[in-house]
């Protein structure tokens, strides 16, 4: 135990996703030993972030403004929703560049243990956004995971409506990868989801 | 395949230990608390990345060291393979095959293990619960992608017990049922192909049984598997169906989920009310029958070390079948104390074909002369090679 507030800040970084007691530990040391004004831009960064931040009212991504460059953006297509968990699967998704419409950030997936329902998400957004009709294709990103699966299932047949076509993104083996190095459960499953050669 | 020299550095009471083991039947004779058992509980390890007497790898370091290591040479027909382990006390366990870095739960693919220790009493006379892990553990071996299964319908069933607990406190609301069904779903779909997988195992695995519950006790005994299905199960699920009849025969995935989602909507009052899960495989049982009755509660000491023994042994048929390495090497932990000297005569036979046996025993005249050709005499967690007869 460190003396006050150098154990403070040691527990609040332990707090951090992903940072155990000695990462937070050796990040404290180094915030002690840097310029002031770098921990001073980092410290101005922190309480900014919170109120310059927001969510977009649309597709509940992360922005500055009232809505995200995604959503105000006229050249994407306003036919297809891409629906995904969290708003940093939007930039994994974006990386490819093969998407051109738009998303739905649920914020989660549906899980009891962690206590989060349908209502804990942003599906009654995601319903109105529906509603007129503009929207033909609904594409379900959610993680490959039980939970990302049970969502999936939930959304599929609350979507169930005619007029707007429904898919799950495909799971299987990883591109450019050797088929000796999957492991039994991934190649499992994509042999599963094999698809006819079409000739 | 065979385990041809085994060393440890640091692993239980060993600081360091080497060992060359024979093809056939080897002979580990040592009084009590020696290390007998850790010596074949290291090979244990490789095959199942787990001991069978402590659930964590702690207690497989030696005191005060920082790491365990477990090497073995292991001979696949002509082919020699290094599989090396490293039991870290702080950090991740590392493994490496032929000097070559792997992940750690790829071992079981270059070496399998068939062990039975005095714990294994619990198959016949314990609870369920030992049962369905034997009947799991063995599933994967033979059938990798089960693993993926088995862990995903724990997680279910613990996801859709969290559910009913907070619908039961919350009232039951409209939207929490609406994700119920989609939980209900995942548990039946994943649910039905376990209960597929574990019928169509037993009902290979039956012969078996019999056959080497015969050649252990004799002709006049018939040992024998019945399912016990929780989904087809009538009376109110609980954990003891009574003296239900049990089924024999593979029950397809397909008939699994219909009669899963009938007992599904007709216990879903009593389900909301206890909220917990009350059918599914996780709640299933394997009746062991000797010659017509249970024989949890009717078997002799006797005979319930013979049906785990015998159920061991149809373990080993079952993946001799099917392996592309060759036989699981056999491990038989302090087994022929408790058998009456018929018995032993008849186990000693009965593994006599396998590749490699491994033996411990406390007193070198419980084993049938037969067994041991390689005798091995280990003091205080010391190893004496001696090929004499006498230990």
């Amino acid at each position: 135990m460190y003396e006050g507030i150098v154990q403070e800040l040691i527990d609040e970084f332990g707090r951090l996703p992903g940072i155990g007691p000695k990462s937070a530990q050796r990040i404290a040391f180094h915030i002690l030993q840097t310029e002031s004004h770098d921990t001073t831009r980092l410290a101005e960064l922190l309480t900014i972030v919170r109120e310059k931040v927001r969510f977009c009212e649309i597709c509940g991504n992360v922005t500055e403004h009232e809505t995200c460059s995604i959503c105000r953006d006229p050249r994407r297509s306003q036919a297809t929703i891409c629906v995904v968990e969290e708003a940093k699967d939007v930039v994994a998704i974006e990386r490819t560049r093969e998407f051109r419409g738009l998303y739905h950030v649920l914020g989660g997936a549906i899980s009891p243990i962690d206590g989060v329902g349908p209502d804990d998400l942003r599906i009654r957004q995601l319903m109105q956004r529906l509603a007129d009709g503009t929207v033909t294709e609904v594409i379900i990103a959610t993680d490959p995971n039980l939970e990302g699966e049970a969502t999936a299932t939930y959304l599929s047949r609350l979507l169930h409506q005619p007029g707007l076509t429904v898919s799950r993104l495909a799971s299987g083996l990883p591109v450019g990868g050797d088929l000796e190095y999957a492991d039994e459960v991934t190649l499992g499953r994509a042999f599963e989801g094999r698809r006819l050669v079409e000739n | 395949m065979i385990v041809s020299h085994l060393s440890l550095t640091d692993f239980r009471n060993y600081e360091r230990a080497d060992v060359a083991l024979e093809p056939g039947p080897n002979l580990f004779v040592g009084s009590n608390g020696q290390g007998k058992t850790n010596l074949v509980e290291a090979l244990g390890y490789l095959s199942t990345l787990g001991s069978h007497r402590v659930s964590s790898d702690q207690a497989l370091i030696r005191q005060h060291q920082a790491s365990a290591i477990i090497r073995a040479r292991l001979e696949h027909g002509e082919r020699g393979v290094l599989v090396e382990v490293q039991l870290n006390r702080s950090g991740a366990n590392r493994a490496q095959v032929n000097r070559s870095a792997i992940k750690p739960r790829e071992l079981p693919r270059y070496f399998s293990s068939v062990l039975f220790a005095p714990e294994d009493l619990a198959l016949v006379r314990g609870e369920p619960g030992g049962r369905r892990r034997f009947l799991d553990e063995l599933l994967v071996l033979l059938s990798p992608r089960l693993a993926g299964i088995l862990a995903d319908y724990d997680r279910v069933v613990r996801q859709r017990n969290t559910l009913l607990k907070s619908a039961r406190s919350a009232g039951v609301k409209g939207s929490q049922l609406s994700t119920l069904e989609v939980w209900d779903e995942r548990l039946i779909e994943l649910g039905s192909q376990i209960v597929e997988a574990r019928t169509a195992l037993v009902s290979r695995l039956e012969p078996e049984v019999a056959r080497a519950y015969e050649s252990i006790a004799g002709g006049e005994h018939s040992a024998a598997l019945e399912n016990r299905l929780s989904v087809l199960s009538h009376s109110d699920a609980e954990e003891d169906a009574g003296d239900e009849p049990g089924l024999t025969g593979v029950v397809t995935a397909a008939d699994a989920a219909s009669a899963f989602r009938q007992s599904l909507e007709r216990l879903r009052r009593t389900e909301l009310d206890r909220a917990v899960t009350l059918v599914g495989p996780h709640r299933d049982d394997v009746v062991l029958r000797l010659n017509g009755m249970p024989a949890r509660g009717f078997a002799s000491h006797g005979e319930s070390w013979s049906f785990a023994l015998a159920l061991k042994l149809a373990s080993v048929a079952e993946l001799r079948r099917d392996t592309t390495t060759g036989d699981p090497v056999l491990i038989l932990d302090d087994v022929f104390a408790e058998l009456d000297a018929a018995r032993r005569e008849r186990l000693a036979e009965a593994v006599a074909s396998v590749e490699q046996v491994l033996i411990t025993a406390a007193v070198h005249d419980d084993v049938p002369e037969a067994l041991r050709a390689n005798t091995v005499r280990i003091s205080r967690g010391r190893i004496f090679e001696d090929r004499d007869e006498r230990a």
